[in-house]
């Protein structure tokens, strides 16, 4: 009798135990499950509770990725401070932990000063749309085997257009403030963002044919071997083009401080300014989980298809990297100028993306048959060729050309009739 | 697929929201104090003069050209870039040579300056 007490005891825990196992591996989906049963019992029409599921879904994502951004302020500035031998914040909490949060309180009851003269519709609109474009490209990222927004057949294409967003936010804004000051920072943004979009989207068409479709869900899933063995080149390109592409120092010419006051938005207070500060940080983020998703392989990794949880933090752990990589970057290269950065996506990257995607779509067709590791094999011999032998042609190129226009180059004086400061090469 | 740009609806729809409640709340709860020196605009201690909205350089337009070819190629690509798996060896060259021959535009724009900046 006791021990059938006993045993009557156990199985139910065994049991419970076991849920909670299963529950815990994929808590989303879990989760979702719960809510569509709550749903059914309440009598909603099966079309409603996809809809309700989405709502929540989405509403959760995008408030989930605006407050993970003050986590992110924190370890950018922690970052950026010991990489310039500073503390960084280090008074609020440990570590100046809420350092970000107190910003925030104070950004939010600050004053919005709203210049004379400004076009009312462009000006309001600009911080919202920066932000929406970024929290945007939320929807299609593959969290884990189970857990997606969207898995859009079009999703490469979709990140190019909303990253292209945010060039309109940052045009918006400059055209709107009446500032000219603003309106040059947003030129050369504009500039800037559009010719880096050109070698990052023939990168992805070389992804594109190596994977067979332009949904990201079906990339991640594709990447036995991640990409980034088949294409070290793209995902050069790719990196160097997003870091461009989000504005981040070395190519911060936006908010070249010396040249431009703050860039584009200096006409911008209070939680206007905030906004445009949260969408550059949560870009950098974002930029690196795409990055990590197209060429390191998303949320794959040993177990995540059993234990989806696991996905996340794969996922988690390699956009980490990358996105340090960002910072690393942003705190250790000074500024580049106009000409250079425009030379660098024009005369370098393009070329060498356009050689890269000729070369990939041809060779593709030729070894298509043959094992997958030597494929691998054969990718990375033409991408380090095509990147040693760009990299040597465009240099001797380049600096020959720069010696010249350098060297006849007159310089203006400060004020010519002065007899103390005339000479040649002046002042 | 409908299903999933509903989703893409309903999220463009909460990544508009979030950012205009969040500065429409700050917006009331912040002071309003406006004078005619805070107000106006930003300029290095002197007033400003002439119209904000004047021409720009017209490198930018050069640039701006440039990009439109390049985007246009780019999108006819995507195509022959999902197809590849499907594709003979002889569509391969055919799309590598239309690639060649915007690769003598792009070198005629190189040639004539049009990538320097001025």
């Amino acid at each position: 009798m006791a021990k059938r007490c006993i045993n009557l005891a156990i199985i139910p825990k065994e049991r419970y135990s076991m849920k909670i196992l299963e529950f815990l591996s994929d808590p989303i989906i879990g989760i979702e499950k719960w809510i569509v049963q709550l749903l059914e019992n309440w009598g909603v029409a099966p079309e409603w509770q996809t809809f309700i599921l989405y709502l929540i879904g989405a509403a959760i994502l995008g408030t989930g990725a605006l407050l993970f951004t003050l986590i992110l302020i924190w370890a950018e500035r922690k970052i950026i401070g010991r990489l310039q031998d500073r503390l960084g914040p280090n008074r609020i909490g440990p570590w100046g932990i809420f350092q970000p949060i107190a910003d925030m309180l104070k950004i939010f009851i600050k004053e919005h000063i709203i210049p004379d003269g400004v076009d009312p519709i462009p000006y309001h609109l600009a911080p919202i749309i920066s932000v929406a474009s970024v929290l945007l490209l939320w929807s299609v990222v593959p969290f884990s085997d189970s857990v997606r927004g969207s898995n859009l057949n079009v999703a490469l294409l979709f990140i190019l257009g909303v990253g292209g967003l945010g060039e309109l936010g940052v045009i918006l804004a400059g055209w709107g403030s009446n500032n000219k000051f603003s309106m040059l920072a947003a030129f050369r943004a504009s500039a800037q963002m559009i010719s880096y979009e050109v070698p990052m989207a023939i990168v992805l068409l070389a992804i594109v044919i190596l994977s067979g479709s332009m949904a990201l869900g079906d990339i991640v899933k594709l990447q036995t071997i991640a990409y980034i063995f088949f294409l070290p080149l793209g995902a050069f390109i790719f990196f160097v083009a997003s870091i461009a592409e989000n504005g981040r120092a070395p190519f911060d010419l936006a908010e070249a401080e010396s040249e431009l006051v703050a860039g584009f938005n200096v006409e911008y207070s209070g939680l206007k300014f905030g906004m445009f500060y949260v969408a550059d940080f949560l870009r950098a983020f974002t930029s690196a989980v795409i990055f990590s998703s197209i060429f390191l392989g998303g949320w794959r990794g040993p177990g995540a298809e059993q234990i989806p949880i696991l996905g996340f933090v794969y996922l988690l752990i390699k956009t980490v990297i990358v996105w340090f990589l960002g910072v690393w970057i942003r705190g250790s290269l000074p500024r580049y100028r106009v000409d250079q950065m425009m030379a660098i996506t024009w005369k370098f990257l393009t070329p060498l993306a356009l050689a890269l995607f000729i070369v990939i779509a041809f060779v593709a067709k030729l070894i298509e048959n043959t094992n997958q590791w030597l494929q691998v094999l054969i990718f990375l011999v033409i991408n380090v060729a095509l990147f040693v032998g760009g990299f040597a042609i465009v240099r001797k190129f380049e600096k020959e050309k720069e010696r010249k226009v350098v060297s006849t180059k007159k310089r203006a004086l400060a004020q010519p009739t002065n007899p103390f400061t005339q000479s040649e090469t002046g002042g | 697929m409908l299903n999933q740009w509903m989703y893409i609806g309903i999220f463009f729809i909460i990544a508009m929201f979030l950012p205009a409640v969040a500065i429409f709340l700050a917006r009331i709860l912040s002071p309003k104090k406006p004078t005619k020196i805070k107000n106006s605009v930003y300029e290095c201690g002197m007033e400003t003069y002439n119209p904000t909205w004047i021409q720009f350089k017209i490198q930018y337009y050069l640039y701006g050209l440039v990009f439109l070819i390049f985007d246009v190629e780019i999108v006819f690509l995507f195509p022959f870039a999902v197809a590849y798996g499907k594709l003979a060896l002889f569509a391969v060259v055919e799309a590598i040579i239309f690639i060649l021959i915007l690769l003598g535009g792009y070198l005629y724009v190189w040639r004539k300056d049009a990538l320097t900046w001025q």
